[in-house]
């Protein structure tokens, strides 16, 4: 029989990081787009992408280091709240933010960059507010990159492994997520087990990328 | 109309010179004429509050003055509170919206509809309010770009080198539309450009830009009648521009051509250049005043004009029919004393 928790936790655990990832994401990549001082806006931006590159065993260590029981924020969840982040479900999630964060903050920023500076000028004379020129004129042109870099950053979330595994732990039923599954199961030396959760993953990661095309290639052929 | 004016005073340190623009707009269309990177551009910004300048004023007085900068009261409205319209190059339409959705992108919802259609239909666009920009014309484009501009209701409205990215064909039929539909307007306009005949066509007084300088501003005739300076001439479309020295009151001799000319007014003392039209040479008596040998020119032929380089270098153009081929270059050709225009560097 099998375990179907973890892919329950897979999921749930890539659509809150991907709610989370998606916004921030976004807003980040218009703050820096918008920042006129070369030298901290090259700083930011290689903090906000070294998750990318580093080996997520070791961002799973700065993790580990800042939300563990003695880390500083892991502390302060302790003793305010009485909540334990660190081997919790809510680790899982923390994990795959922050790994999935780098692609969806450099994508929306090209997708940004691409927007014709004269649009939204334009919209500033014809006095449409910051708010509605950011949503109707920035974002709604941006789209197409927004959408990409939002699926893979889901697809990232949903595999997220070694950064997980430091923070995370691999607790079935709690933070055993489908990629710890797989893992899991071959190290037991049930192959079987483990190919049925690999076909799970490679369904979904298959679906978030024809979605992606499908989106995007559609508002292109909307505006031409 | 009569008491409304723009005031416009900047001062805005940019890479290559510092911009230094002041003037008063009385009249309703005002062009700023300069070569590209003069900062015709960024003085347009800075009046509708895209760029900021380091100091200065922009004001605009109707019936009370509205302050759109002022650097010392450390006032500086948003464009949104502007009221400036500004169409720009590429017209800038947003290419996510349809049609009407960009004519109407800066209304508020009440009157929305009812000023859109409007718009549609004064602007000859009925029928394409559900289209995108891209499925547009260029002509179609400008116009939905205008109606999007009017519909907000301007007191002033920019130009940004509206036609410089087009084909001739598609540039003159655009410039007649824009100015009739900008004649009913009422506010005032400004257009930026560095071709000379969209300035001529359009403009009722004129800047001359360079470096970030006004090097002439005045009445739009008066400029391309008396050009003054080098820098105008040669703006203003004269081909012919040779240094001089003067010989007496009414007689300057070039360096570039190699000969003297008689002038009919008293050659002031600051006088550097002349310049000659190539338009105002005419064919000539050996012993006429101001006669140039036409030996060795080479003769270009136009559809419409004869060009013809002289061996000094100097250039004289001579209408033409289109079926007309033929052109025997007269041994002496001349330039009345009146048509040399005199400049300063």
């Amino acid at each position: 029989m099998m375990d179907w928790s973890p892919i329950f936790i897979s999921m749930k655990t890539a659509s809150l990081s991907i709610l989370i990832t998606f916004f921030v994401g976004l807003v980040v990549a218009w703050g820096i787009v918008k920042m006129k001082n070369d030298t901290i806006k090259i700083v930011l931006d290689g903090i906000f992408t070294l998750p990318i590159v580093l080996p997520p065993t070791v961002v799973g260590f700065f993790l580990l280091y800042i939300f563990g029981v003695r880390g500083p924020i892991g502390r302060f969840f302790i003793d305010f709240f009485t909540v334990k982040i660190a081997f919790s479900w809510s680790a899982t999630v923390i994990a795959a933010v922050v790994m999935s964060f780098p692609l969806m903050y450099r994508s929306a920023r090209g997708a940004f960059e691409q927007v014709d500076s004269n649009l939204l000028d334009a919209g500033r004379t014809l006095g449409m507010s910051e708010w509605k020129i950011f949503w109707k004129i920035l974002f709604a042109n941006a789209l197409p990159g927004i959408i990409s870099g939002g699926i893979l950053a889901y697809a990232r979330g949903l595999g997220e492994f070694g950064a997980t595994a430091m923070l995370a732990g691999n607790i079935a039923g709690q933070t055993r997520t489908l990629p710890m599954a797989v893992y899991s199961e071959v190290a037991a030396g049930n192959m079987g087990e483990a190919f049925n959760y690999v076909i799970v993953i490679v369904i979904i990661s298959f679906i978030a990328i024809f979605i992606m095309d499908y989106v995007s290639i559609r508002k292109e052929k909307q505006w031409r | 109309m009569s008491n409304k004016f723009l005031k416009v005073k900047i001062q805005k340190e940019l890479k290559e010179f510092d911009l230094n623009v002041d003037f008063e707009l009385k009249k309703k269309r005002l062009g700023i004429l300069g070569p590209s990177g003069c900062g015709k551009s960024m003085t347009l910004k800075s009046i509708a509050g895209i760029v900021t300048p380091d100091s200065g004023v922009v004001s605009l007085s109707t019936a009370e003055e509205i302050v759109y900068f002022d650097s010392t009261k450390k006032i500086n409205l948003k464009p949104q509170k502007r009221n400036v319209g500004y169409l720009f190059q590429n017209y800038a339409l947003f290419p996510n919206m349809t049609v009407e959705e960009n004519v109407g992108c800066g209304l508020t919802k009440d009157d929305d509809e009812k000023i859109v259609s409007e718009m549609i239909k004064r602007f000859h666009l009925e029928g394409l309010e559900k289209r995108y920009p891209r499925q547009l014309s260029g002509g179609q484009q400008q116009r939905v770009a205008l109606a999007r501009i009017l519909a907000y209701g301007p007191d002033v409205i920019l130009l940004d080198e509206p036609f410089s990215a087009m084909d001739t064909f598609l540039k003159e039929q655009l410039r007649l539309e824009l100015i009739n539909s900008l004649s009913d307007f009422d506010g005032f306009s400004i257009m930026v450009t560095h071709d000379r005949d969209e300035a001529f066509q359009f403009c009722d007084e004129l800047i001359v830009l360079d470096e970030g300088k006004i090097i002439a501003k005045g009445d739009t005739y008066d400029i391309f009648e008396n050009p003054k300076r080098v820098q105008v001439a040669r703006l203003t479309g004269c081909k012919n521009i040779s240094e001089v020295e003067i010989i007496d009151d009414h007689h300057l001799k070039s360096l570039d051509w190699g000969m003297v000319f008689e002038v009919s007014e008293k050659i002031p003392s600051n006088i550097t250049h002349m310049g000659i039209r190539a338009h105002d040479f005419s064919p000539a008596q050996e012993d006429d005043v101001n006669v140039i040998d036409t030996v060795n020119s080479t003769l270009l032929e136009m559809p419409f004009e004869w060009e013809i380089t002289l061996a000094n270098g100097l250039w004289w153009k001579c209408d033409k029919k289109i079926d007309d081929h033929q052109f025997t270059i007269p041994k002496y050709i001349k330039v009345d004393p009146k048509d040399i225009i005199l400049l300063e560097d």
